[in-house]
């Protein structure tokens, strides 16, 4: 739908923004939000759909976008530092401008979920481009039927959006660490663990899944055995970019190119590629 | 330039051709033709016609190149250049923006866009095919490349019918020649006949009509009409290498697994050359780079390959790490995923990436061996 | 007060089981009750249990001399604690900790086993179960040490 997203007349080129406010969520990973300095008008994108972030000199990289699509006075991007370019981004401090390109990519379909049962799987730093959809759901949770979020990390010390997570209250939040110290009181095991908690009615479920490619298959797995179909579950996907606009070639994954055809996926679309080694 | 399909044919004697040059010139086109360099054909600007490979063929086989002689004088005797056109319409180096950082943050100034005309000389049937190709990948998807657009809107065409197809060629099993249907400003086809040696020009758009009308011409013949057809039935007759495009999407799709992947990487280098040679290989990558006093910033784009081993690099790692999955990469996308992409095969049958594969790799033949393998 | 039949009946573990084995089961059970911090049971005593856990959350411990205890897993509602009972020596593996008040539904094994050595269909039914939740556990326990959320090694 053309006329919702953001005008862009050259894809190539960033824009100027700035940053407003830097949070540390964890050790390695903060959330900055920006506001454009060129522009005056808000930062149109849907939830799912991520920006091209510049460095100055350093390079560029895409990170999905994590704060609310409908209120877009600023926008908010969430970082773990694992490269020059993330670790460059994770030094900047307010007032620091950045180049943004985007938004781009296909997004979380929260129409499709309107009148279903609504299952999130995060894992890790996945909870980040899940966040703006959550925020939909919560703005219109009377739009959707049970809402539940599964969220699994590496520690306690990895969860993300600490403060937040208490305020999602109109939706059931289950939350796991893989490895822990004695001052963790809940649920300790990889976030499959936690489907058999969570109650939907797999034949009117909408899911939606991000994190490191292997929990994404563990989780459809589990999904599937619970009865809700390929064409009711979505993920989101990555694999190296340059342009994020499908001239360099990079992120192609068999015919789809992940930042135009994705990153959001339905998995009956990509299911016949996504167990296939080095694709 | 208009692709309306021009049927008006006429006749330029192959001593006056030089007016056509001279005509593109003087319309402030750069006239970009073949000429002999470092014993290859390339693309590069000429002035005159005696810069042609007169009388010269090209010999190509697997991993062979090799000019020869030929029996008669034609200016156009060979097929395809190590290069193609794609040099002159995705250059390999740009510069796309720079950048100043002051107190007041970032400041981007993006790359002015050309406006210098070019002609091209020459242009085969697989080539202006595979120009066609990256057009759907530059012009009709979601985005478009605005350098790619402006360069091909100030591109004057000048196509030529195959006389002569290599061992390598396999243009008709893509159907991308050797016979031009449109797209050109001008086409033309060599005729060499006893003594008389002329071109029959077919006229593709009306800046091609205005170019000719400054040449000195005659209305085609029916003759005339019949000896092109003649000589292009010639060509056709002198492709020997086949590819049997029949349901090749599904077929590559089904053989992901396959283990002649493995077979081809025991003899593939990974060397890029296909991809680079390629006439529809289209990928890129960009750099961004800083000069020493750290206020000022640059993002450049240069052509990439998939078979290098950090194309899809990711996380630490890199996902196509073997060259088995980095050369099913680029078969699967060339012949498969390419159709499901942008709607035709993204290989026009121009042999270039056999004879150009330092071990003869002959992307026909994996094709076939695939076939095999699968009983299909 | 639901009976402790139509609980047993009813529970996802227990579905499609033959009535008269329900009938053997709900002989062998008793429902329990725990306090946040109790053990249920710890590493080393005799595996004479299993548990059906109804509400409330259970951590598996292991403490080492210089150590504070780690925990490995949580089992939570309408999970199964426990099948070192089924297999010899009959010991448990890990302390078995309440995290907070658990109600449980505990079932005799030491009993259950002398009725599957007896009727070595019941053996079965109850061996195919809980071959099942241990191939879920460890597949778990697989993709735990896979460690996923690590950061990256550079190659």
């Amino acid at each position: 739908m053309q006329e919702l997203k953001t005008k862009i007349e050259n894809p190539m080129l960033p824009k100027t923004f700035q940053i407003h406010k830097v949070i540390k969520e964890t050790y390695d990973t903060y959330t900055i939000e920006l506001s454009g300095q060129d522009c005056k008008s808000n930062f149109i994108f849907k939830p799912g759909q991520f920006n091209m972030i510049y460095v100055f000199g350093i390079g560029e990289v895409p990170i999905s976008i994590s704060s609310s699509s409908e209120n877009t006075s600023h926008i908010a991007h969430t970082t773990r530092s694992i490269g020059a370019v993330t670790n460059a981004i994770n030094a900047l401090r307010a007032g620091d401008t950045v180049g943004i390109r985007g938004p781009f990519g296909s997004n979380w379909p929260l129409e499709k979920a309107i009148g279903k049962d609504v299952i999130i799987v995060a894992g890790g730093i996945g909870l980040a481009p899940l966040r703006p959809a959550i925020y939909h759901l919560l703005s219109n949770r009377e739009k959707y039927r049970k809402v539940t979020i599964l969220y699994g990390t590496r520690t306690p010390l990895d969860i993300l959006y600490t403060n937040e997570l208490e305020k999602w209250k109109s939706m059931d939040v289950y939350i796991t660490v893989d490895r822990t110290d004695d001052k963790w009181r809940g649920n300790i095991g990889v976030v499959t663990t936690l489907i058999p908690q969570a109650a939907f009615d797999p034949k009117n479920t909408l899911a939606m899944i991000c994190g490191p490619e292997i929990m994404m298959r563990f989780t459809i797995q589990a999904l599937q055995s619970k009865g809700i179909s390929d064409t009711d579950i979505y993920i989101s996907m990555e694999r190296n970019m340059k342009c994020a606009i499908g001239f360099c070639g990079h992120c192609q994954f068999g015919p789809a190119f992940i930042c135009k055809d994705g990153p959001v996926f339905c998995f009956e679309q990509i299911k016949g590629l996504f167990s296939k080694r080095e694709i | 330039m208009t692709l309306e399909q021009n049927k008006e044919t006429f006749v330029i004697e192959s001593n006056n051709l030089q007016q056509l040059l001279d005509a593109l010139k003087k319309e402030g086109y750069k006239v970009i033709g073949p000429k002999i360099s470092d014993q290859a054909i390339i693309y590069d600007e000429i002035e005159t016609v005696s810069e042609l490979p007169i009388g010269i063929k090209d010999v190509q086989e697997p991993g062979k190149y090799k000019l020869e002689k030929r029996s008669d004088k034609a200016f156009f005797g060979f097929t395809v250049s190590p290069q193609s056109w794609k040099k002159y319409l995705l250059p390999p180096v740009t510069k796309l923006w720079e950048a100043t950082y002051s107190k007041d943050g970032i400041c981007f100034k993006e790359e002015s866009l050309p406006d210098k005309k070019q002609a091209f000389i020459g242009v085969k049937a697989c080539e202006l095919n595979a120009i066609k190709v990256q057009d759907k990948v530059y012009l009709e998807g979601e985005f478009v490349n605005p350098l790619y657009k402006r360069l091909r809107e100030n591109t004057f065409i000048v196509a030529i019918n195959c006389i002569y197809a290599s061992k390598n060629c396999f243009c008709t099993s893509m159907n991308t020649g050797p016979k031009h249907t449109d797209g050109f400003d001008l086409a033309l086809t060599e005729i060499i006949e006893d003594e008389k040696h002329y071109f029959v020009v077919e006229v593709g758009s009306e800046q091609g009509m205005e170019i000719l009308k400054s040449l000195d011409s005659k209305v085609a013949s029916k003759s005339n009409l019949v000896n092109m057809e003649q000589v292009i039935e010639n060509t056709v007759n002198q492709i020997q290498k086949k590819l049997d495009t029949n349901n090749i999407k599904e077929l590559l799709y089904s053989s992901y697994e396959s283990k002649n992947w493995e077979e081809v990487a025991t003899r593939c280098l990974a060397c890029a050359n296909c991809t680079m040679v390629c006439p529809t290989c289209f990928c890129t990558t960009v750099e961004d780079t800083t000069d020493l006093t750290s206020d000022h910033a640059e993002r450049w784009q240069r052509w990439d390959s998939c078979f290098t081993m950090d194309f899809s690099y990711i996380h630490g790692g890199n996902v196509r790490s073997s060259t088995s999955s980095r050369y099913r990469q680029w078969l699967v996308h060339k012949l498969g995923t390419w159709i499901d992409q942008f709607g035709t095969s993204g290989c026009v049958g121009c042999g270039r990436c056999i004879t150009w594969c330092p071990v003869g790799i002959d992307i026909t033949e994996e094709v076939k061996e695939l076939r095999k393998a699968q009983g299909k | 007060m639901e009976s402790l039949q139509k609980v047993i009946e009813e529970h996802s573990f227990f579905k499609t089981l033959d009535e008269k084995y329900i009938e053997v089961l709900t002989g062998c059970a008793t429902n329990e009750t725990f306090k946040e911090g109790e053990f249920i049971f710890r590493e080393g005593e005799n595996a004479d249990k299993f548990y059906l856990i109804r509400e409330g959350q259970v951590a598996l411990e292991i403490a080492s001399p210089s150590q504070r205890p780690i925990s490995i897993q949580t089992i939570s509602n309408g999970d199964v604690l426990g099948f070192s009972w089924l297999f010899p020596p009959y010991r448990w593996c890990f302390d078995a900790l309440a995290k907070s008040k658990v109600r449980a539904i505990s079932m005799d094994g030491k009993c259950l086993r002398k009725k599957c050595e007896e009727d070595h269909a019941l053996g079965y039914e109850l061996q195919k179960r809980f071959g099942e939740i241990m191939a879920q556990r460890l597949q778990a326990t697989r993709i735990q040490l896979m460690d996923l959320y690590k950061m990256p090694a550079r190659g």
